[in-house]
């Protein structure tokens, strides 16, 4: 594997001009320093009480999760072209989900094969043919970005579902602005503290036709046993809209309502978290008891916006991801300003023939996995693991993509011997609402801590940073 | 022939319910072996029915009633004017091409028994498609024994092959299932059927398949009585499964234990219905 690029230090060791500040004061401090306000850091964490129910560990249903005080810094022309090919990447996703849901024009110019949509678990055949409010179906959207050198940005995935993480962006923001004030000094950083404005703003503007002039907006949890749960009430919190479960709602004649103590309120925006399985039990699983009977009768009436709209799974998963370059072209008749990791379909025979023949170079991934579950490592895989994976590859290449081993790039990172680099990735929120496109300057910005690893999730024993995305 | 429907479902709660919501699939569609002469719904409570075409092109009325009361009857009944085409479905409404109707669902997932079935009927009808189908058909009708007991809304078909047993919704889920394993769209129909012997008072509504063969289009099959479908067939609304084209899905705010009746009478248009 290619050596990584390191955002400080380049790929020569010269120091990169959006990080002099910060080498000079990393340079300037006490021994002892870091680890002290590392300390600090997590205080003010728990005192917040952000938490992160991490799967498959039954002994740690809540725990924290690691938080790096060295920023991540981004000069502002990189960001501008972020911006400009994150805004790109989401209007080719909405114009798709659309599309799939309506003409099929995509489908029938044979860009994309037409078994990936229909067969697709997440596509929703009840959206067929529905108008949702303003043809916007991904109001929000994560993004995730990794960088292999000074230039090139790749998608590594899109999550146009509930996307979530968008709380650590805003509490890393404030807990470093308390512990490292003569450390903005030093800087110009954009703020990301509007994020609520921003999201709330795009909400309100994606009302349907029939809600008042002021819409209510709301956001829908599954509840307090989701892993999402201490977000979804740190966003009901910063947006100032009620945090509502599906018992809260109810639909009567094709309106959706709020039980509140003044009796019933009409809902026009509902910021949902919950899954399209969960949503309504006469229109989906009828076992599920988080939804709101009802929900999609009123939602296809037009009388409620659902954010983000039901049966955007379509646009995320791998295999789609694969299509995305084309996609963009098809839609938008330009060329896709982010790269896309090349990716192998292991659903087509030649494909699935080159990934086993190179399986110990790959990456391989679950098609509908998320959260670095079920996923290969080639480089990083002992012989057991590899012939494990090639068996379950064989049962099900429908399963699987495979894609080349990024050299991702590497930030200084706070560790027990001092300040080393770690590989990150980089999720910016997209927000899509019918006026415009708002992105706050920055995004979540992951890091796998043990040394080498490429893996970010903080489900895998990744933590998170600070975004600094610097004013001209 | 003319059947003459009328089909009420009446369910008590036995403490008042503060509020009920429903969507029904209870309007048939005319298509060109069937003409719908004459349709009503009627709820018992005051609401509004509000219609709406679901994706496979269903019509489908949702209504909210608004509680307290301790019983609730919707009430179905019609005249259709049917005639038979071989079991061959035309002029219905489409919205999906037949490669949507591939998707597996829950209740329609092929377990290595079902795909062993499958293969079966297809090694012993050759490789024609439709040969196949009649011989699933046949077979099912022969050896899953007809049994209101054992299985029930949300057994899988997987289940009630493991069973050998099952009502009309099971065989169907079974036969789509199998048809899907093997790459042979299938869909689920709810509907009535007149019966030919005489009897007009059933206990329930009748399902059954379609599946798309490529010379012919969409073709039904009726596993429960191991025919195509016919002039005695009233085809109602059409899903991936019985969930997708269930006469009634509902939710209501308490209410306590329900009790359901149903009563179902399915006749000749020219003769007197007793009710």
């Amino acid at each position: 594997m290619p050596a990584a690029f390191d955002e400080m230090r380049g790929s020569g060791g010269d120091l990169r001009p959006a990080y002099l500040q910060l080498a000079r004061w990393l340079g300037e401090l006490p021994p002892g320093f870091l680890p002290q306000r590392m300390r600090e850091a997590e205080l003010l964490f728990r005192r917040i009480g952000i938490t992160f129910a991490v799967y498959g560990e039954a002994d740690a249903s809540e725990r924290l999760i690691p938080f790096d005080v060295v920023p991540r810094i981004l000069a502002a022309s990189e960001w501008a072209t972020l911006t400009r090919g994150l805004e790109q990447r989401v209007k080719a996703l909405n114009a798709y989900v659309k599309d799939v849901y309506g003409k099929r024009e995509v489908l029938r110019a044979g860009i994309v094969p037409e078994d990936l949509v229909f067969q697709n678990p997440v596509f929703r055949p009840e959206m067929n043919a529905q108008r949702v409010p303003h043809d916007i179906y991904v109001f929000i959207a994560g993004v995730d970005v990794v960088r292999v050198d000074a230039d090139s940005f790749y998608v590594l995935e899109d999550n146009v579902r509930t996307p979530s993480g968008v709380s650590y962006m805003l509490e890393n923001r404030e807990v470093m602005m308390r512990l490292f004030p003569d450390l903005f000094a030093r800087h110009r950083v954009a703020p990301v503290e509007n994020y609520p404005d921003e999201l709330l703003a795009t909400l309100k503007s994606a009302a349907p036709a029939t809600a008042a002039a002021d819409p209510t907006v709301v956001l829908l949890t599954p509840g307090i046993y989701n892993s999402a749960y201490y977000e979804h009430s740190f966003l009901a919190d910063k947006l100032g809209v009620e945090l509502v479960e599906g018992r809260d709602l109810l639909v009567k004649g094709e309106i959706v309502y709020m039980r509140t103590t003044e009796g019933l309120k009409r809902v026009d925006v509902i910021y949902r978290r919950i899954d399209d399985d969960f949503l309504d039990p006469l229109a989906f699983r009828p076992d599920s008891a988080l939804g709101v009977p009802g929900l999609m009768s009123a939602y296809v009436a037009g009388n409620v916006t659902l954010a983000n709209a039901v049966g955007t799974g379509v646009a995320d998963d791998k295999a789609v991801y694969s299509y995305m370059p084309e996609i963009v072209r098809f839609y938008l008749g330009e060329e896709p300003i982010l790269k896309n990791v090349p990716t192998w379909r292991c659903r087509e025979p030649g494909h699935l023939a080159y990934v086993l023949a190179h399986l110990s170079e790959l990456v391989v991934k679950e098609v509908h996995g998320s959260g670095g579950y079920g996923m290969l490592i080639g480089p990083r895989a002992d012989k057991a693991t590899l012939a494990a994976f090639r068996a379950r590859l064989e049962r099900d290449p429908k399963g699987f993509i495979a894609q080349p081993t990024l050299a991702l790039s590497t930030v200084p990172t706070c560790v027990e011997e001092g300040i080393a680099p770690r590989h990150v990735d980089l999720r910016p929120f997209v927000l899509t609402g019918r006026d415009r496109v708002r992105i706050v300057p920055g995004g979540l910005t992951r890091v796998a801590l043990k040394k080498d690893s490429l893996v970010v999730n903080s489900s895998q024993g990744g933590g998170t940073k600070d975004t600094w995305v610097l004013d001209a | 022939m003319r059947i003459r429907i009328r089909h009420d479902t009446t369910y008590h709660y036995d403490v008042p319910v503060g509020g009920v919501i429903q969507m029904l699939r209870l309007t048939p569609r005319n298509h060109d072996g069937q003409f719908v002469v004459d349709w009503r719904i009627d709820v018992s409570e005051d609401c509004r029915l509000d219609a709406q075409e679901d994706a496979f092109g269903n019509i489908a009325h949702v209504f909210t009633a608004d509680g307290p009361f301790v019983a609730l009857t919707v009430l179905v009944e019609g005249e259709v004017e049917t005639q038979d085409t071989g079991g061959l479905i035309r002029g219905a409404v489409e919205r999906f091409p037949p490669s949507l109707y591939l998707r597996e669902t829950a209740l329609t997932a092929p377990d290595a028994a079902i795909a062993g079935f499958a293969a079966d009927a297809r090694a012993a009808a050759g490789a024609d498609p439709l040969a196949t189908l009649h011989e699933m058909l046949a077979r099912l009708h022969r050896d899953v024994v007809f049994d209101t007991d054992p299985t029930h809304a949300a057994t899988t078909a997987a289940e009630a092959f493991a069973l050998g047993r099952g009502v009309c919704q099971d065989l169907t889920h079974i036969f789509v299932a199998a048809a899907r394993a093997l790459g042979i769209p299938a869909r689920y129909v709810g509907g009535y059927f007149h019966r030919s012997d005489g009897v007009v008072a059933q206990d329930a509504g009748h399902a059954w398949a379609e599946a798309h063969v490529p010379a012919l289009g969409w073709v039904a099959f009726d596993p429960a009585n191991g025919i195509c479908a016919t002039e005695a067939h009233v085809r109602v609304a059409v899903g991936l499964d019985y969930l997708g084209a269930a006469p009634v899905r509902g939710a209501r705010d308490g209410g306590g234990a329900e009790s359901l009746a149903v009563r179902l009478l399915v006749d000749q248009a020219a003769r007197q219905v007793q009710s």
